[in-house]
């Protein structure tokens, strides 16, 4: 297990090269090789979603892809939502999450933000059922899900 | 003082959320330091066996670990963890005190249990290593049901103790007997409650780092309750309380489970950390949550109602066996919140409870949220629904005939609660709840005509109608702080965790009410023993009534002193004085007001004398602690269409009529409520533990249990009703668990609605579309014969 492969990944529009053993998760290495520990791990088997991060613009499950299958493509995690500076300054989606009640103890909530990215570019003005469709790939513990929906269809500019 | 202002009861967006949703708030495994190891265990496969050896030689050899340990190798360190919760002063109680044991020595008793730590530069090497470990361990007979449990002859989860009773209570009040004897009609029935899992997202975590200059440890824990972990830890090391910190940072979902349980690795972590001088690391998987972290909910009732003609409870009588798992370290908290919220709302002038705690095989069962509640709600309501059912009354009526009156309150029910005092019920004001309830369902059309017109075109829909009470907010305490600094920002400081009921911002309101400053210039701190050290944590829907209380009462404080110092400034007596906008003035004049910056500024002076006795700041630490808890109550309603013959469930419609005295914040209540209400879904119809005999959990991944989902769970229509508790100045009673309360017996009873004409009859949560499809069978058949 000490081979090393090199990798190089843009992250939140940041180059990285690194060389990384190949059982290494995804998310280990943007949590903890790459310090983005906005990513969550909830389950390592791909159904809670906590870790869901976008790789070429696509939300996929950073526990079921391995860091060498990242390389040469890239990706963006939920530090690369808002604008930099580290601010207070929310992404409108993340605002609308504030707004709403969307998250409560927030561990769930990057990867649902991150899931819900893609959807509202490809669902602008979703319905409610397609909303619930979409949130279904994520386990949420606190919130019941009614500020999630809530959120999306403020963030979608949508009648509550 | 009580507490009003423009805060209180207002819709305030969460001061936290802004950290959260970046990415940016710190969870313990976002913890990185320098030179930081990982540590992995080695969890016992079988549910009981003898430990002959176990050999880490071959481990330690990897290249990669630094250590691997065994119980052998924790010598005195090794003993039985604390017991948390004394049982409380019941007549004639037996509790057998089994607590966990930081590795196993020479039995296993549960799946999970801990047998080796391996500390490695990776997690990667560590679970690597786990592999070379060589157990020699040989299978015993297990203990999986709970009847099973206590026949003669079954083998013994402790074989000193010569029967796996853990605990026995008889609690009574007035004479059932003569009450069964009066009755009209007398129901029995067995009930069934099964397991579920907490299953916050986030999984447990620890990070535990000595600095040997400062001479202190530092632990970073996904616990509820970091003052007590601090303390105790403390204790077990050999080290001053003030040389360890415990930090609960942001926690992922608490639900009970993260409660100060003195887990194996909470007490190894820090011992290895002090031996290796290095900072370590051990963050749970998911497998392992599901077998290492506690559970909750095993219990078989063989209950009886004993009613008059006219629907009127005469009496109550349980008797029920309550599984404890392989251990009992938290007590007796969770049958005897059972045995109490039975009796729920309602007038019960005779009740006879009794209950055997039950050792088995499984994962120590500890609180989860509605910790054991549930149960009680469950039984009482289906024996309601049944009585009703057989003296031909109204659901909802029976109900309402036997509610507590108004007048009836404090009420005491002549037991002795949780918190060891006696179960007394401080306020409640429940028939206009029930008939909220009744209306925002549409009780009456439904029951009247809708369900008939529905079930005429083919559909199966039925309604559940269900109360409850929660006691809440229980003591012995929490402390607070408030500071008001130069900035004129104020900064809360609370010993309890958080994990995410809003406390950032519920505490913030409390305080910039009585302060009169902004919201989000209130700052709270949560969970780090170095900022607050007094008190005992979050759980029990207590934090907002007990931590609330006091940040109320500190910050009460500190309005005194800003006015004391302001009337030397300003030359006038302090009653004259207003804050407002922060700043201080005398009341009608529109010069000369003082920013509360200005003040803090000022009462620390740098130069020159001050009178004897000043204190310096504007600052002020205050406690609160209730004479005992306050009590939450509520009606849920529910609409279900149910398929007979695919057994599929549909929730059309949810609502809630809740009393949880004064709203501090309605979207954080509705939040709680909701999400209660979700996970009381899920325990009713997806989510179930299940155990093979041999004590092997079938379904440990979130793959096989079943977590309610985006369109499994519908939107909860709400109601508030306030009746504020007496016992404490901001007049609140908990809710974090009341969602969770009721949920099943509504479900029950809504189902049983729906498939009236089948005939179905239902004891038992949680129920699955399977388990129904049998039960739907079972009726027809004996329908058949």
């Amino acid at each position: 297990m000490d081979q090393q492969v090199p990798i190089g990944v843009t992250v939140n529009g940041v180059r990285h090269e690194r060389a990384v053993e190949p059982r290494l998760l995804l998310s280990d290495f943007l949590r903890h090789e790459l310090g983005l520990t906005g990513t969550h791990v909830g389950c390592e088997h791909g159904v809670c979603g906590a870790c869901t991060v976008l790789l070429d613009g696509d939300a996929v499950r950073s526990c079921l892809i391995l860091a060498v299958q990242a390389d040469g493509h890239e990706l963006v995690t939920v530090e690369g939502l808002a604008p930099p500076g580290g601010g207070d300054e929310l992404h409108p989606l993340q605002a609308a999450f504030r707004e709403a009640h969307g998250l409560q103890c927030g561990f769930c909530t990057p990867g649902f933000l991150m899931t819900l990215v893609p959807f509202l570019r490809e669902h602008p003005h979703p319905s409610e059922p397609e909303i619930r469709e979409a949130l279904s790939g994520h386990l949420c513990r606190c919130t019941g899900y009614q500020g999630i929906v809530a959120a999306v269809r403020l963030a979608a500019g949508s009648a509550p | 003082m009580t507490a009003t202002g423009r805060y209180m009861g207002a819709r305030v967006r969460r001061n936290e959320d802004a950290r959260l949703l970046t990415g940016r708030a710190l969870f313990v495994d976002d913890v990185h330091l320098d030179g930081m190891l990982h540590v992995a265990f080695l969890r016992s496969d079988y549910a009981h066996a003898l430990l002959r050896s176990v050999d880490v030689a071959a481990a330690r050899r990897r290249p990669g670990v630094v250590a691997a340990y065994t119980a052998a190798d924790l010598g005195d360190y090794w003993r039985p963890g604390p017991l948390l919760v004394p049982p409380p002063p019941i007549r004639g109680l037996v509790f057998h005190a089994r607590t966990q044991v930081p590795l196993a020595r020479d039995r296993v008793r549960h799946v999970g249990e801990p047998i080796a730590m391996v500390v490695a530069e990776s997690r990667y090497v560590a679970e690597d290593a786990l592999e070379d470990i060589v157990v020699d361990a040989e299978p015993l007979p297990v203990v999986v049901d709970l009847e099973a449990a206590l026949a003669p002859g079954a083998p013994l989860v402790h074989d000193d103790l010569g029967s796996n009773v853990a605990a026995h209570a008889v609690q009574r009040k007035g004479d059932y007997a003569r009450a069964r004897a009066a009755a009209h009609v007398v129901i029995a029935r067995r009930f069934r409650y099964d397991r579920g899992a907490a299953a916050a997202i986030e999984n447990r975590g620890i990070v535990a780092q000595w600095d040997p200059r400062a001479e202190e440890l530092t632990l970073w824990d996904t616990t509820q309750a970091p003052i007590p972990i601090r303390n105790g830890l403390a204790r077990l090391l050999g080290l001053l309380e003030s040389q360890v910190r415990v930090i609960a940072p942001f926690v992922g979902g608490g639900f009970g489970p993260k409660i100060m349980m003195f887990y194996p690795e909470e007490v190894l972590l820090p011992w290895a950390a002090l031996r290796l001088g290095r900072p370590l690391k051990w963050i749970e998987d998911r497998r392992e949550n599901f077998s290492a972290t506690t559970q909750e909910r095993g219990q078989i009732h063989d209950a009886e109602i004993a009613v008059a003609r006219d629907g009127r409870i005469l009496g109550v009588r349980d008797v029920f066996l309550h599984d404890t798992g392989a251990y009992d370290p938290y007590g007796l908290t969770v049958p005897i919140n059972s045995q109490c919220t039975l009796l729920g709302p309602y007038d019960v002038p005779n009740y006879a409870s009794e209950f055997t705690a039950v050792f088995t095989n499984k994962t120590i069962v500890t609180p989860v949220r509605g910790a054991g509640r549930q149960h009680g709600v469950f039984v009482i309501e289906r024996l309601l629904d049944f009585a009703a059912k057989q003296l031909g009354i109204d659901r909802a009526e029976i109900r309402r005939r036997n509610l507590l009156r108004p007048d009836q309150f404090p009420h005491n029910h002549e037991i002795i609660f949780q918190d060891s005092a006696p179960l007394v019920y401080d306020s409640g004001d429940y028939a206009p709840a029930l008939e909220r309830a009744r209306e925002l369902i549409g009780y009456d059309g439904f029951v009247q005509s809708e369900q008939a017109r529905l079930r005429a075109a083919g559909r199966h829909v039925g309604l559940g109608l269900v109360c409850y009470v929660e006691g809440t907010g229980i003591g012995p305490y929490e402390g607070a702080r408030v500071t008001v600094e130069p900035s004129g920002q104020v900064r809360v400081a609370t010993g309890v965790g958080t994990q995410g009921q809003g406390h950032f911002t519920a505490f913030a309101q409390i305080v910039a009410d009585v302060l009169d400053v902004e919201v989000d210039q209130v700052h709270v701190v949560t969970g780090d023993t170095r900022e607050f050290h007094w008190g005992t944590g979050t759980f029990a829907s207590r934090g907002a009534v007990v931590a609330g209380s006091a940040c109320h009462a500190a910050a009460v404080r500190v309005r005194e002193k800003v006015l004391e110092l302001a009337s030397g400034l300003l030359g006038a007596p302090p009653d004259r004085l207003e804050l407002a906008g922060g700043r201080v003035r005398v009341r009608g004049s529109s010069d000369s007001a003082i920013p509360l910056g200005e003040l803090a500024l000022r009462a620390n002076p740098l130069r020159g004398a001050v009178r004897p006795g000043t204190e310096p700041g504007l600052e002020a630490t205050a406690y609160f602690g209730p004479d005992r808890g306050s009590t939450a109550s509520g009606v849920h309603a529910m609409l279900v269409e149910v398929d007979p013959e695919t057994a599929q469930v549909e929730i059309q419609r949810y609502v809630v009529v809740h009393d949880c005295g004064r709203v501090i914040n309605p979207m954080i209540v509705e939040g709680q409520i909701q999400g209660g209400v979700a996970h009381g879904i899920g325990n009713a119809f997806y989510e179930q533990l299940v155990y093979d005999e041999a004590g092997q959990l079938l379904n440990a991944s979130l793959m096989d249990y079943l977590l309610p989902t985006a369109t499994d769970v519908p939107a909860v229509e709400m109601a508030h009703h306030e009746t504020p508790s007496p016992l404490n100045p901001v007049g609140v009673k908990g809710v974090g668990e009341a969602g969770a309360i009721p949920t099943g017996a509504a479900f029950a009873q809504a189902v049983e609605d729906a498939l009236s004409d089948h005939g179905v009859e239902i004891t038992e949560i949680p129920l699955s579309p399977n388990r129904l499809f049998e039960l739907i069978e079972a009726a027809r058949s004996a329908r058949a014969r």
